[in-house]
């Protein structure tokens, strides 16, 4: 029962047909509602996807640790995977460009200069099925001495992998950390360049007990085909994450 | 009318006239400019037109995706190599892919595109953007005096590695080169500053705008009313008239398709009548019988002069007696008469004034 309701995440992001890869994925979350669970499972969902599958992980906000442990528990061994060469962790935790002196697209050229050689390190057959993630576009801004323009330039370079490899790229952006601004240009560019776009928000009528917030999943088939959204409630357990319609729960 | 934009574009610029120019913008409440860009890309290229050749800026799309969505559409690859050059500063606008190759440890990737290309590494430079289009498009379509088209498509990524300054002298060179003979742009016009739409605006002599349809509040988004919304256009004719025409789009699988509003509007209001048993429409005949009855405070006809109450007749009669008596008649007064006492001096003469006095009975 719990793994079917599940589904309604994987089938929302279309994992029934493996069309991750050479799509942009964007997630966007709130300060009351914390998407983050969507990376984990995103990230199992890779390593399941094809044998010869791997991850590119650029973490900036929480270390190896972490992530490892969450994903011992939704059934995911990922030392074992970065032992087998199929999850690679870049540990940016402590990024930081310098504020005078040389200009940050030095640094963040260097940063893709790292992605792409790991990409082109991996046999030629495996490089279709690589996943890139970054699990927090916003500590980027601050790495960059809160530079906008550079953070773009950077991921765009990073979307261009899609196209070029045919990986899969995922990011994770808090929404209301741009409230404040009248163009907040990060995000916004992001959500036009996105081919599938998750939001996750809490629910309009306050904190609850057993919903702890909805998801709106939005596909653009590469602008051209039309959009599909998918709207669901999702309640984040011990283990694992339950997805439903609303008002289907009793 | 989306078929009048690209009428225009194909028709071209006239001998010593700017190129004419469209801008599409659109914003995040609905994305669809690219649709609209790829609409207009494909009437450019199935239909005979002024330009020989096509110049495709790529900023935000891969090459390859134009070639998919080329061969997509049925359109000839292999003979297109002679009309279409896509100017490729999608893959890598800053050069960091080249550096990381000089260094020698990355091999370089050949993909297989069947489009021309050119890449192009210095996006923050706006003079040899110029000179590069303005290359390729020589390169298309030869010296002589034939003409090519110039489709940008983001002006927004433009706008993002340059000043607005350099942008705008790029486009009205671009506009003012007598080989090219019409330009087409994309906009998000929520990623920019209004001064920069505008000014951009005030350059193109078209303006698309992709406009969502619904009102409502983010949160009851779905698909239908997402995927369709209102397309309109402002056009500037050479004698500075201004005409905005809208329409309403849809976007489906196979393209972007649009309608009239009014016809839309028709076929709305039809749908919304309640489908009833009996009907709600009168037939020729029942108009016509309809027509014909006489209601019965019109004028029966019968010849005699109708007279009716008239509260100020009868003042005018008992002006002579005295203000405070005044008599009101009947026709046929000798059956009998209202004697009436006005109450005060106070009381104006007009409120027993007939209301309805100016009824034509």
């Amino acid at each position: 029962m719990e793994h079917k309701e599940l589904n309604l995440l994987n089938e929302a992001l279309g994992f029934h047909n493996n069309n991750l890869y050479g799509r942009f994925v964007l997630v966007e979350d709130t300060v009351d509602t914390t998407a983050a669970f969507v990376l984990h499972q995103i990230l199992k969902h890779s390593f399941s996807s094809h044998p010869s599958s791997s991850v590119i992980f650029l973490a900036l906000s929480h270390p190896f640790s972490h992530y490892d442990r969450i994903l011992r528990k939704i059934g995911c061994n990922l030392a074992a995977q970065r032992d087998n060469k199929r999850f690679f962790f870049i540990d940016m935790l402590m990024l930081q460009f310098p504020d005078e002196g040389k200009p940050n697209d030095v640094g963040f050229a260097a940063v893709f200069e790292k992605i792409e050689s790991v990409i082109k390190a991996l046999p030629q057959d495996n490089t279709k099925f690589v996943t890139i993630m970054i699990d927090d576009i916003s500590f980027l801004q601050v790495a960059a001495n809160g530079s906008s323009n550079d953070v773009l330039d950077f991921l765009h370079y990073c979307y261009t992998l899609t196209s070029e490899y045919g990986c899969a790229f995922v990011a994770l952006d808090h929404k209301d950390i741009y409230l404040n601004e009248e163009k907040p240009a990060i995000i916004s560019e992001m959500e036009y360049l996105a081919d599938i776009l998750v939001k996750a928000e809490p629910l309009a009528t306050g904190l609850a007990k057993d919903v702890h917030g909805q998801l709106m999943v939005l596909h653009k088939q590469h602008g051209i085909s039309p959009v599909k959204i998918h709207n669901f409630h999702f309640k984040i357990k011990e283990n694992s994450i339950e997805c439903f319609y609303p008002g289907t729960k009793i | 009318m989306a078929e009048s934009i690209c009428r225009s574009l194909r028709d071209g610029a006239l001998e010593g006239e700017l190129a004419p120019t469209l801008t599409i913008k659109d914003s995040l409440a609905s994305p669809f400019s690219f649709n609209v860009f790829s609409h207009i890309l494909l009437q450019l290229s199935s239909q005979k037109s002024q330009s020989h050749g096509i110049v495709i800026v790529a900023l935000s799309r891969s090459p390859s995706f134009y070639a998919d969505f080329l061969k997509n559409k049925g359109v000839e690859l292999s003979s297109s190599n002679k009309w279409i050059h896509i100017l490729d500063c999608y893959t890598d606008p800053l050069g960091w892919k080249d550096k990381a190759r000089k260094s020698g440890n990355v091999n370089v990737v050949s993909d297989q595109i069947s489009l021309a290309t050119s890449s192009y590494k210095s996006v923050k430079d706006m003079d040899k953007l110029f000179l590069a289009i303005t290359d390729l498009g020589r390169g298309l379509v030869g010296e002589n005096k034939v003409r090519f088209c110039v489709a940008i498509d983001s002006l927004s990524k433009l706008l993002r590695h340059a000043s607005l300054q350099s942008v705008a002298g790029l486009l009205s060179n671009l506009r003012s080169h007598d080989q090219i003979s019409s330009i087409f742009g994309l906009l998000h016009s929520d990623l920019h500053e209004e001064r920069a739409t505008a000014a951009l605006e005030y350059m193109s002599s078209m303006v698309a705008s992709v406009e969502p349809d619904h009102h409502s509040s983010e949160n009851c988004l779905s698909e239908k009313n997402f995927t369709q919304g209102k397309f309109s256009v402002r056009s500037k004719r050479r004698n500075g008239r201004v005409r905005e025409t809208s329409e309403k789009f849809k976007v489906e699988a196979e393209g972007i398709s649009f309608a009239s509003i009014s016809a839309e509007d028709g076929t709305t209001v039809a749908g919304l009548l309640p489908k009833v048993q009996f009907n709600l429409q009168l037939s020729e005949k029942e108009q016509i019988d309809r027509a014909k009855v006489v209601l019965p405070f019109e004028h029966q006809g019968n010849g005699k002069p109708i007279q009716i109450y008239d509260g100020r007749r009868s003042l005018e009669e008992s002006s002579g007696e005295g203000a405070p008596i005044s008599r009101c008649k009947n026709e046929d007064s000798a059956l009998g008469e209202i004697i009436y006492f006005r109450d005060s001096d106070d009381e104006m003469p007009d409120s027993d004034e007939d209301p309805d006095d100016d009824l034509d009975i």
